[in-house]
């Protein structure tokens, strides 16, 4: 074989309707990076707005609710209202404490969410891809699977050193099966072909696995990865309730303790905007790894 | 440029489960076009697939260039039929992916994947996304990939199989042409018998499944421009479809005619 560089003159003589002319797309780069086409701010002013108007919505309700003390045989007399609740969060912005439960909450879940996410996708791919290992592991992970990640609290205390530990823990357990189970299930979906062409070029078991089976089953993987950090938040304030020292969930528990009602709505609402932004900065993450997939499947 | 290797079929028998799918002797020599042409179902891609490496014969050996085939074989590049790329590379990018299994240095990738899709005619069109190119474009991205890997045999599997007919007369001179520069062996597979004889120096008649060699059709001159519109093409076309069952009874024939 010799290694004369391929000439670049092209094979195909000018007059040949084989020579595709380049044809300008407009509009097709636009498709996949759409923020910086003028009239994007309008249209994310748009969606924002949309995106207000049934929270405002709910607040007014909120609002009308408690403020006439309404029993309609739910109580609402005694629920606190927007008013109580924006002054005890007010109160929680200028002390140190509600950040350092905000942050502990956080740190959690990012090690506990990560640590699933990693061995998810690998033992996914482990279980996926070899019939030895699905049959040592898979019926483990059917065992595991149905147990409520809450239940393992009390192992997870006798554990674990600390309880900050056994948090992260008991986060990692719930959120770790949905990711590992859609990546199984990517692996089996995933197109022959591509693997094949793959090693009829010359790569290897570690070439296919990074460059061929990884990218191609991350569509799977990030539907699994959205599941699981839901899954993820309702463990984490479930054990930081039950066995926390610090936490968003520890702070609403501790709030109920002294009877602290709006306290209680600031944490539940302080949990639902994280949630969401996790769930936000997750689907942002997919969209971008995935752009290769046709609009209407992604 | 790298020459073609000889390919070596003998007593090849392949199998799934205890169903045979193919039983073939043949030996192709280096830089030849060998088509096989058979019916659908009778065990061609079965075939490439075992001369890839893909499948392991249950009897009999399947050499390249007198060693046997096995495992990843870089000797043998294919060109699928279906969508073969990788979806979420550019066309730059997939052709970069075979040149880095060669081995190519990372800085000379682009450049060289540049020109290889430069010789397929797809300028302009380095950056496009698989989904975002015809089905011919991207049949041709195939081939540079498979040039990218400085094949000595092509295994080529009905790759215009599913295209209209004029991109895929354009493909099939795109074809020849670039064989003509690096003087690779092909196999090609179809089911088409103009395109077998528009493109083989030799066509391997099949039978159907296990696919058992029936017959082999020289050729001469092979790949004459304008040598389908002879009365010759018509008469060897006719034997063709006859032998392989397939032809209008005699009087219909062109010399029945
Ligand atoms: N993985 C497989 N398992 C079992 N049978 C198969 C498999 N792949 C192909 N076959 C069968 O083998 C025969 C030959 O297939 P193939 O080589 O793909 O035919 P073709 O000549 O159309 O390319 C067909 O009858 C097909 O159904
Ligand atoms: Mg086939």
């Amino acid at each position: 074989m010799t290694t004369t560089p391929v000439s670049q003159q092209s094979l195909i003589p000018t007059n040949d309707p084989t020579a595709v002319t380049p044809r300008p797309r407009p509009g097709l780069r636009a498709v996949l990076r759409p923020l910086p086409v003028p009239g994007a701010w309008p249209r994310r002013l748009a969606a924002g707005a949309q995106a207000a108007l049934p929270l405002a919505a709910a607040l007014l309700v909120w609002y009308l609710l408690t403020a006439n003390d309404v029993v309609l045989w739910l109580r609402f007399d005694k629920v606190p209202g927007p008013a109580d609740v924006f002054d005890t969060l007010k109160g929680q912005l200028t002390s140190g404490s509600y950040y350092q439960d905000l942050l502990a909450s956080l740190r959690r879940i990012l090690l506990g969410f990560g640590l699933a996410a990693v061995s998810g996708v690998a033992i996914g791919m482990a279980i996926g891809r070899s019939r030895v290992v699905q049959a040592l592991v898979r019926p483990l992970i059917e065992v595991a699977r149905p147990i409520p990640a809450i239940a393992l609290v009390p192992l997870a205390i006798l554990m674990f050193p600390t309880g900050e530990q056994g948090i992260v823990f008991i986060t990692f357990f719930a959120a770790f099966f949905p990711v590992a189970v859609s990546t199984i299930h990517a692996m089996k979906t995933l197109p022959k072909v591509w693997e094949e062409a793959a090693r009829t070029m010359g790569a290897r078991r570690l070439s296919v696995l990074a460059h061929v089976v990884l990218p191609g089953a991350m569509p799977g993987i990030f539907s699994g990865l959205s599941v699981s950090m839901g899954v993820a938040w309702i463990c984490v304030i479930s054990a930081e309730m039950i066995s926390g020292q610090f936490g968003i969930g520890y702070y609403t528990w501790q709030s109920y303790g002294l009877l602290d009602y709006s306290g209680v709505v600031v944490g539940m609402l302080s949990i639902g905007i994280l949630g969401w932004g996790t769930a936000w900065l997750v689907e942002r993450l997919g969209s971008r790894v995935n752009r290769w997939l046709p609009r209407s499947a992604r | 440029m790298s020459a073609g290797a000889p390919v070596r079929l003998e007593g090849l028998r392949l199998a799934f489960g205890d169903m045979p799918a193919a039983e073939v002797d043949l030996d192709v020599r280096s830089g030849e076009i060998v088509v096989l042409l058979g019916p659908s179902g009778c065990g061609k891609s079965t075939i490439l697939r075992a001369l890839a490496g893909l499948l392991t014969p249950t009897a009999g050996r399947a050499e390249v260039d007198g060693k046997p085939v096995g495992g990843s074989n870089e000797a043998c590049a294919m060109v699928f039929q279906e969508d073969a790329l990788l979806p979420w590379r550019s066309a730059a990018r997939n052709v970069e992916y075979a040149l880095k299994l060669r081995g190519v240095p990372r800085g000379q990738r682009r450049q060289e994947a540049e020109e290889l899709l430069a010789q397929v005619g797809l300028e302009g069109f380095f950056d496009h996304l698989p989904g975002q190119l015809s089905g011919g474009m991207r049949q041709r991205v195939q081939l540079a990939r498979t040039l990218a890997t400085r094949p000595r045999v092509m295994l080529m599997d009905e790759p215009f199989g599913a295209l209209d007919a004029q991109t895929r007369s354009e493909m099939q001179q795109l074809l020849i042409s670039v064989w003509r520069q690096y003087g690779t062996t092909i196999l090609f597979v179809t089911h088409d018998v103009d395109e077998a004889m528009l493109l083989g120096d030799r066509i391997v008649l099949l039978s159907p499944r296990p696919a058992v060699v029936r017959e082999i059709v020289d050729i001469r001159s092979p790949r004459r421009p304008g040598a389908q519109f002879e009365p010759e093409f018509a008469r060897r076309r006719y034997e063709i479809l006859a032998s392989m069952g397939d032809a209008p009874p005699a009087e219909l024939s062109p010399e029945g005619a």
